[in-house]
């Protein structure tokens, strides 16, 4: 047999290395340059609120009375109350929260429906805290390029003194984020004391160390990972934008085509875009925006700043990067005034729920009441016949006095015709109808009432268990029923 | 897997072949730090294994360094809950059980006792509400076969009724047919009086003969107006709660062949704080004189 018997086949394995995928991208390092400008200033206000608002809510104090706690913001979780100014909210309560988040979350809609990622970009404790970082970074190592001069160069004594003491801080940073946390839950003048005794409790210390660990990782090395891999939020914000929704965006039909430009060189014929790359740079997220609207924008408007900056300088109109509509950016003539339909059928839906959701919590919130009673039916036995012939029904009364004072109360029957009630508070007997309650406390008591089998026209009957505050003649009616044996 | 690579314009990303209605799914590469997440909650589940209890063997299973169980912890749990409550264990045991009702969180705190220990111990014949059934005692009402106030239940709890200890209560209803002691037309009439002495439409004739056969036979227990005896524990006839049931049938049978229902003595049993908690409870179901 010679060679040229041997037939060629025309097949290739399956797994050819250049046809395998990759599974797992390594992260770039991302070194975000410093802008300046509007957004770049409106940025760093944003963030000295937000981290004042963390940082000094605890310490405010708010005067309850005697008995009660003076920190305006408490979540006294050992003995289950919440509070938050002039509401103090109890576990059974807890729809308030509810309420609260359902706000919180429909505000999100519609922020998000009219300017896109406007939390992500601002508000997010990710973004104020990774700013923040960087922030540190860039103070103690330099701008993007000796950063990255840094980052390639080898170790040296100066090279590690930068690298700790920029870690030192962070993690000091950490250790304030950690440590601000724990005051929520806790008198923070006390527990200030108690951390540095060494007496606070042990979990203090662990949620302090894990806020610590959380923060200088998320803001140190996790960053833009923490947005694009780890937050849910990105994905759903999607169904919140839509055309008419404010973004960052690069007017592409005025920057393309794009190529660098050399001064006093005509404008015609080419777009505005320099491609001088200065948005790239100073992207936090490492991304390019010119590639348009993509799920890792956090739309921090810093690429709005860089840009106008070089607009400036090359004497052309700002905003070849600006915030606008997904409709309007592809008009070419540079955007002197924005043309934005606030009003629309999906904000209109959101700020309808958001009123609704509002005002139905101000009104239970006006309305909340410094007593609730709760009367419970024995269901077993459901009745008990006496032997002069009557019938007896037991009720637990559950009466929660919401005031920081000892309140007496008085419950009386409705809807019988000739009752005989009692509690069972002496083990037996006529027991007083009257009930003492301590200030901020339940007091459950049990409730029995008899009734003549012939003053019993049907099985059940309807009746009220009315509670009256004695001092402030507040009552209370719940209705429930008297059972009795078949008719 | 497709021989050729496919790139999606957009994106620049591989797609993994598959297209749904012209949907293409992307091939993106994940995280390389996700990997090592996952090689770190390895690494944690190994050190799990060592110190949690974690693998089952034939007959036991690896108990970890740590010693965790939760059999464990939950008798260290009762252990402190008893140890909490010793105080009022041994307030109880010392308390006249009269007074306890003075006591607020001690009385509180034996009736909630009471209460579960009544769940575990005498729910069964009782019922879960302490409601009876036929033969068995509603304790929630205000008749008592042998009396309701505290130390009287306190002693029926502790003794029992018929029972094997020699302090028990005794009282027998007899057999009065079975043991030949009267014929059954005697019975129909005495039957027949005790229907009438709860105001029910009887046989006048009988009733008055079944009187005669009443003070004779029966009123020895439950006394000249059949109000009851509690020493014997004779049911009160006269008013609207039966023991065994109130129609004509049952109280035939009732007299002829006799009732001899059991309660057993609890003192050996039961420890006296238990007791006392069961007696607090019983006597505050609403009957408590």
């Amino acid at each position: 047999m010679t060679d040229e018997t041997v037939e060629n086949v025309d097949v290739r394995p399956v797994n050819k290395k250049e046809n395998r995928p990759s599974l797992f991208i390594k992260r770039t390092k991302i070194q975000p340059k410093k802008a300046r400008g509007n957004f770049r200033r409106l940025k760093w206000i944003i963030m000295g609120v937000t981290l004042a608002i963390y940082y000094i809510t605890p310490w405010i104090r708010w005067e309850r009375g005697p008995g009660a706690p003076d920190q305006a913001v408490l979540v006294d979780l050992a003995n289950e109350r919440f509070y938050f100014f002039f509401i103090e909210i109890w576990p059974q309560e807890v729809y308030y929260i509810t309420g609260l988040l359902i706000i919180a979350a429909i505000s999100l809609f519609l922020v998000t429906s009219l300017f896109g990622r406007a939390w992500c970009g601002y508000s997010c404790p990710q973004t104020v805290w990774t700013d923040l970082f960087i922030f540190v970074e860039r103070a103690v190592e330099g701008d993007r390029n000796a950063r990255l001069r840094l980052d390639k160069a080898p170790m040296s004594a100066s090279k590690f003194s930068k690298r700790l003491t920029k870690h030192v801080i962070w993690l000091l940073i950490g250790v304030l984020t950690g440590g601000a946390w724990i005051f929520y839950f806790a008198d923070a003048p006390t527990l200030l004391k108690e951390i540095f005794t060494l007496e606070a409790p042990v979990i203090a210390y662990i949620s302090v160390a894990v806020l610590t660990a959380t923060t200088y990782v998320f803001g140190g090395f996790m960053r833009e990972q923490v947005c694009t891999y780890m937050c849910p939020w990105p994905r759903i914000q999607g169904a919140m934008v839509d055309d008419e929704t404010l973004t960052v965006t690069y007017h592409a039909a005025r920057g393309e085509p794009r190529g660098p430009h050399k001064k006093n060189e005509s404008w015609e014929g080419r777009g505005h875009c320099i491609d001088c790359n200065q948005c790239v740079a100073v992207c936090p997220m490492g991304i390019d925006i010119r590639d348009g609207l993509q799920m890792e924008c956090i739309t921090c408007a810093l690429c709005i700043d860089a840009c106008n900056d070089v607009m400036d300088k090359i004497d052309l109109p700002r905003g070849l990067i600006g915030y606008d509509t997904y409709t309007g950016q592809f008009d070419p003539a540079p955007k002197t005034k924005l043309n934005v339909r606030f009003i629309r059928p999906r904000t209109i839906a959101y700020a309808a729920i958001l009123a609704l959701v509002g005002s139905i919590m101000l009104i239970a919130l006006i309305s909340r009441s410094v007593l609730d009673v709760n009367v419970i039916r024995d269901r077993n036995p459901l009745f008990v016949t006496l032997s002069d012939g009557s019938v007896r029904n037991g009720y637990t009364v559950k009466i929660l006095n919401k005031l920081h004072e000892t309140r007496h109360y008085e419950i009386t029957v409705g809807g019988l015709k000739n009752p005989r009630i009692w509690l069972e508070t002496k083990g037996s007997g006529q027991g007083s109808l009257l009930v003492t309650v301590p200030g901020d406390s339940l007091t459950s008591v049990k409730l029995f009432i008899a009734e003549k089998a012939n003053n019993l026209e049907e099985k059940s009957t309807d009746i009220d268990v009315i509670v009256t505050d004695l001092d402030s003649q507040q009552r209370e009616t719940q209705d429930t029923s008297f059972k009795g044996p078949q008719k | 897997m497709s021989e050729k690579v496919e790139k999606d314009e957009i994106s620049g990303t591989q797609t993994t072949g598959h297209e749904w209605d012209g949907i293409k799914e992307l091939d993106t590469p994940m995280p390389r730090w996700w990997l090592w997440t996952m090689y770190g909650t390895i690494i944690w589940a190994i050190g799990y294994w060592i110190v949690m209890p974690a693998w089952p063997m034939i007959s036991s299973y690896t108990s970890g360094f740590l010693g965790y169980s939760s059999r464990g912890v939950l008798e260290e749990e009762l252990k402190e809950a008893n140890a909490a409550h010793a105080a009022d264990r041994e307030a109880l045991l010392k308390a006249d059980l009269n007074k306890v009702h003075d006591n607020a969180q001690l009385y509180q705190f034996a009736v909630r006792g009471g209460k579960s220990a009544f769940a575990v111990n005498c729910s069964q014949c009782h019922g879960s509400g302490a409601q009876g059934a036929p033969g068995y005692p509603n304790l929630n009402d205000d008749d008592w076969l042998w009396g309701g106030n505290v130390d009287t239940i306190y002693q029926t709890i502790r003794y029992g009724i018929r029972s094997d200890h020699e302090d028990t209560r005794v009282g027998e209803m007899p057999a009065f047919v079975t043991s030949e002691m009267l014929d059954k037309n005697q019975v129909n009439d005495a039957a027949e009086y005790v229907l009438s002495l709860s105001g029910r439409d009887t046989d006048k004739e009988a009733a008055a003969r079944g009187q005669a056969v009443f003070k004779e036979n029966c009123a020895s227990c439950h006394g000249e107006n059949a109000k009851g005896g509690r020493d014997f524990g004779a049911p009160n006839l006269t008013d609207a709660i039966w023991f065994y049931g109130g129609d004509k049938k049952t109280i035939l049978r009732t007299i002829s062949k006799g009732r001899h229902g059991v309660m057993p003595a609890w003192i050996n049993r039961l420890d006296d704080v238990t007791i006392r908690e069961l007696t607090l409870y019983v006597h505050s179901l609403g009957g408590g004189e």
